[in-house]
């Protein structure tokens, strides 16, 4: 997959076909299996996020290069309500959802760079990275 | 309508009638050539002729011939059949399509505003009939899908004795709210129904636990532990184990296991089974008296 893909994310089926995507592109990338599993994780994590607190949303699939290093990006936007306190929303356990509060926070671990941008109503942007070591 | 227009719808009309030979032949070909190889000629041969017989029948009708109920009934059937039959949308649609190309080839445009204007009511209404083929094709393959669906939820989800007192949950694939929800049920159900006090929730075919899995799961052990019975967490492979501890998911005081044998050793052990290897390598079983 040289060229990035663009997903859709408008219900529960799509986040599956976004992990199944994302796990491809993974192996493809060579990242080794528990980095494939953390990026897949945080792909499902940040992509119900988009779906559940904005209605939806799409995620850019794509491979990045830094010198010889390969890596996966995946950019996930939705013009949903945005974020106001985005340092609260990135606190663990913290949750307007009723889930476990750790989807935002968790992939931010899980990933090797995480950039959250978002206003009141300004909808949310999240890009992560993992690199192939 | 207008004048020209009437005669110009009279005049399709006429030709449909009286050209039906080389139109319907011409017709049979073109949806014959746009589904080669899926169906037999003999079949189309018999669905296109009481197509076209109910179209010539629906111009008498009082009403538009595009809602003929006769018609629109045959047409339902056609593209129910095809998209149960796995025919691809085109092929489908080509076959009410069709019909506008074989009665253009046989109108002998003479460039008159009355043959102009036949042509375009005719082409609306195949048009229209074209559409609703096409819904009734996607209703037919949603309803397929939704009935997968459903099977799916069925099938993968059968909760299995293990031991006197043991049961397990072999766990595949994707875990969402609604399947969650029948795995609870089914656990919970049988639990009280083989009088059960341990469960095994074995995870190994569960390609990712996210948050939402994990929540499920841990939803579920609570669940089982209101009525009585403890819960053991099986299959946690090492990159599983890697990225729910990343992802800062505590799992409490539930019991969890690399393997499903794992699980059941620890479950005979609590329920007070204890294997022994014979000489000769014979497992013998005996449950300790407390």
């Amino acid at each position: 997959m040289t060229t990035p893909a663009e997903m859709p994310i408008h219900g529960n089926s799509d986040i599956v076909l976004i992990r199944q995507r994302v796990r491809t592109a993974a192996v493809e990338v060579g990242l080794s299996l528990v980095d494939q599993t953390k990026v897949v994780t945080a792909a499902s994590e940040l992509a119900r996020n988009a779906l559940v607190y904005a209605g939806g949303g799409q995620v850019r699939i794509e491979v990045v290069h830094n010198g010889v290093r390969r890596g996966l990006r995946l950019a996930f936007s939705d013009d949903g309500p945005g974020i106001p306190d985005l340092d609260q929303a990135l606190t663990d356990g913290w949750t307007t959802g009723g889930g476990l509060g750790l989807g935002l926070s968790g992939s931010r671990r899980l990933m090797d760079e995480f950039e959250l941008k978002s206003a009141p109503g300004e909808g949310t942007l999240v890009t992560v990275t993992k690199w192939a070591r | 309508m207008s004048v020209s227009a009437d005669a110009g719808r009279h005049r399709i009309e006429t030709l449909l009638a009286t050209n039906e030979d080389q139109i319907f032949r011409r017709w049979l070909e073109i949806a014959g050539a746009s589904s080669s190889g899926h169906v037999d000629r003999g079949n189309l041969n018999g669905q296109l002729r009481e197509l076209y017989n109910a179209l010539v029948r629906s111009f008498g009708d009082s009403g538009r011939p595009g809602e003929s109920s006769e018609l629109r009934g045959l047409l339902a059937e056609l593209s129910r059949n095809r998209a149960r039959q796995g025919f691809t949308p085109t092929e489908t649609a080509t076959v009410v399509f069709g019909l506008k190309e074989a009665v253009y080839e046989s109108t002998g445009d003479d460039g008159s505003s009355e043959a102009l204007q036949g042509f375009l009511w005719f082409s609306r209404l195949v048009d229209d009939l074209g559409l609703f083929t096409m819904e009734t094709y996607s209703a037919t393959r949603e309803k397929i899908i939704l009935d997968q669906a459903e099977q799916l939820l069925e099938l993968s989800t059968p909760v299995v004795k293990l031991w006197e007192g043991i049961v397990a949950v072999p766990l595949v694939g994707t875990l969402d709210s609604a399947r969650t929800q029948v795995v609870m049920e089914k656990l919970l159900q049988t639990l009280v129904d083989t009088g059960s006090e341990h469960a095994v929730i074995d995870i190994t075919g569960v390609p990712a636990v996210d948050t939402q899995v994990a929540q499920h799961l841990l939803k579920t052990v609570v669940a089982a532990r209101l009525m009585g019975a403890e819960c053991v967490i099986s299959g946690i492979r090492p990159q599983i184990a890697h990225t729910i501890v990343t992802l800062g998911i505590e799992f409490g005081d539930i019991v969890t296991k690399a393997t499903l044998a794992d699980a059941l050793a620890h479950a005979l052990r609590e329920s007070g089974v204890e294997i022994v290897r014979n000489r000769g390598s014979r497992v013998a079983l005996r449950t300790v008296e407390e």
